[in-house]
């Protein structure tokens, strides 16, 4: 059994505090008026003139496109820059609050393909998978109250979720059959309950197995791991057009449903093996040996390949086709984010094609949990991207509130995750392949 | 020194694999195995070291990627940067994303082919080589591990008669 060290559990409260901390920090300091807005602005053109005055060029520009009153065109554009910045706090909150869900997710995911097609060599690493996806009732439960509040208003993350907008705007009017709030909800509550119930379902059945004299268990973990991965990939793809790509309610491709997919699974497998190397390091888990870390390695590295393959399909699609009602998306974040956009394809693609290369590396522990930092930062990065120029726009910043959203996210998914490891033995023994995992190698 | 070998056979790869330990523990120098299938482990029971193979499919993936490289930009922005269905041919970043199918692609078929000939080339198989294998016995049901003679031929070979061997054969090294 596994027993909750008194250190991490600390440092977890800790992160929650800090975290805490920062996030209302973040949504204290946000301007709640025009005119706050104004003096901000005021002041950061006194403070770099060519940058902000040019700054001020396009905002004309584009106001004037608009065809508003050229007159008002400064108070318009100070209007937009609060919406944005009164977005910031929240939308750091959601990126991080999505990322840990995916992380739990996917492990889901990952967890239940182990079992659908078999796999000898996890079963050792199947307490470490279920403890992870221990986060998923928690990190649910907190998405969908993190809906209601958008769907209540109190923020304007999801665009089409305000009536008034939705007036003024043709497009989003023919989605509004897909895209209304109380359907959003409850297909939210439906993936989220779905989720929820294959997982604790699954923890049950591994449990009974532990000590049961038959395998009647194992087969319905079997066929019932089957059928959440047909209900995961129609789920897991319209979640993936709900959550993320509903906040550009204009713009809309064919494989963001997988490409989330890839980004999910690969911080999944990244996290299974970090957090496998510490409970090996602290000496819980003396039955896994270095083929199995070998193996989730391998998984990283292919995975990241994935991921980056799916990037560059959906990207170049649009990039050589450049239809301009789908392109704009790109253009926004090529223009806005040019750092985080091209910076996780170094973090990403680059560093674990280079790193994890090598065989011998693979086995390395330092050197995948190196990696898989790396990873874990790069595949934040990318949820970021996908979600911030949606929300902020151009008022992005990786400041207090993003790092402190992270801390809090990350101080809760340790605390539910450790405890989970805590409530059952770190080797699940009645799987049939039990052996065959034990004596892994390659 | 004499060109000796002596050729014993096994018909099981598990008795091969433990007449391979043994006559490595007893420091006869085992000159060549062969077997109609791969045996798992035997190389390194043999003590064979590790392949270099991936390293050179590596770097003549790395010739490939180049190459793309190269070729691309001096063909398309370069030699004639002709404007074709707007195309930013003004650079070679600028019009990167249109490359990359083919900078991968012939990675991938550098990397793959010249390791493949490499291969070829190291384990000296062409059209028309003599095959080597001492029985033809040896690509069907049967395993030759072949011990150098040195010094004493007698006990050599009947220590190799107690490793399970089904038969055994002293030849001139051919």
């Amino acid at each position: 059994m596994y027993t909750f060290s008194s250190k991490l559990k600390t440092l977890s409260f800790a992160l929650m505090i800090i975290g805490f901390l920062g996030v209302a920090y973040g949504f204290l300091s946000t301007p709640s008026t025009v005119e706050d807005v104004k003096v901000m602005m005021q002041d950061s053109h006194d403070s770099h003139g060519a940058e902000a005055s040019n700054h001020e060029v396009i905002a004309d520009a584009h106001a004037t496109a608009d065809a508003h009153d050229a007159e008002h065109s400064d108070d318009s554009h100070a209007e937009h820059v609060l919406h944005l910045l009164k977005n910031k706090p929240w939308s750091a909150l959601y990126v991080a609050l999505f990322f840990f869900f995916m992380i739990s997710l996917a492990t889901l995911a990952f967890y239940a393909i182990q079992h659908a097609s078999q796999a000898g060599w996890p079963v050792v690493l199947f307490r470490v998978m279920e403890a992870i996806t221990g986060y998923l009732p928690v990190g649910g439960v907190l998405l969908f109250v993190f809906f209601v509040l958008s769907s209540l208003h109190l923020n304007h993350l999801f665009v089409w979720m305000d009536p008034e907008v939705v007036a003024h705007d043709e497009l989003i009017q023919n989605k509004a059959g897909y895209l209304n709030v109380p359907f959003f909800l409850i297909r939210a509550a439906i993936y989220i309950a779905g989720w929820i119930v294959y997982r604790q379902y699954a923890r049950k059945l591994t449990l009974a197995q532990d000590n049961a004299s038959d395998l009647k268990n194992y087969y319905k973990l079997f066929k019932s791991s089957a059928a959440f991965l047909v209900f995961f990939l129609v789920t897991e793809s319209m979640m993936s057009w709900d959550w993320i790509m509903s906040l550009d309610p204009h713009w809309f491709s064919t494989l963001f449903g997988w490409y989330i997919f890839a980004s999910m699974i690969v911080s999944a497998i990244t996290t299974i093996a970090l957090v496998s190397i510490y409970l090996k390091g602290k000496g819980y888990l003396e039955f896994v040996n270095n083929s199995h870390l070998h193996d989730l390695a391998k998984f990283m590295f292919g995975f990241s390949v994935f991921w980056t393959y799916l990037w560059f399909s959906q990207f170049m699609l649009i990039w050589y086709a450049n239809i301009p009602e789908e392109v704009t998306y790109f253009a926004t974040r090529f223009n806005d984010y040019k750092i985080p956009f091209l910076g996780m394809l170094v973090l990403n693609f680059l560093f674990p094609l280079l790193v994890l290369m090598n065989s011998d590396y693979k086995r390395v522990p330092w050197f995948i949990v190196t990696t898989g930092i790396v990873i874990l930062i790069g595949h934040y990065i990318d949820i970021y991207v996908m979600i911030m120029p949606a929300t902020v726009g151009d008022q992005w910043f990786i400041g207090i509130s993003e790092i402190s959203s992270v801390l809090l996210v990350l101080g809760i998914f340790i605390y539910v995750v450790f405890t989970t490891l805590t409530k059952a033995p770190l080797l699940a023994k009645g799987s049939p392949f039990l052996k065959e995992s034990e004596h892994f190698h390659y | 020194m004499s060109n000796k070998v002596v050729q014993a056979m096994y018909n099981d790869d598990d008795i091969l694999m433990d007449a391979v330990k043994e006559t490595r523990a007893a420091n006869h120098h085992i000159e060549e195995v062969y077997t109609p299938f791969p045996v798992h482990g035997l190389d390194k029971a043999m003590g064979l070291k590790g392949t270099r193979l991936a390293i050179t499919a590596f770097m003549y993936g790395c010739v490939g990627f180049s190459f793309a490289v190269w070729m691309m930009n001096y063909m398309m922005i370069e030699q004639w940067p002709q404007d074709i269905g707007g195309k930013p041919s003004m650079s070679f970043f600028l019009n990167m994303p249109a490359f990359v199918p083919i900078m991968f692609e012939l990675s991938v078929f550098f990397a793959a082919h010249l390791m493949v000939i490499t291969f070829y080339m190291r384990s000296r198989l062409w059209p028309f080589k003599e095959a080597e294998n001492p029985d033809p016995r040896t690509t069907d049901d049967m395993f030759v591990m072949e011990v150098a003679v040195e010094g004493d031929e007698a006990a050599l070979v009947s220590f190799l008669e107690k490793t399970g061997t089904v038969e055994i054969k002293v030849t001139e090294k051919h």
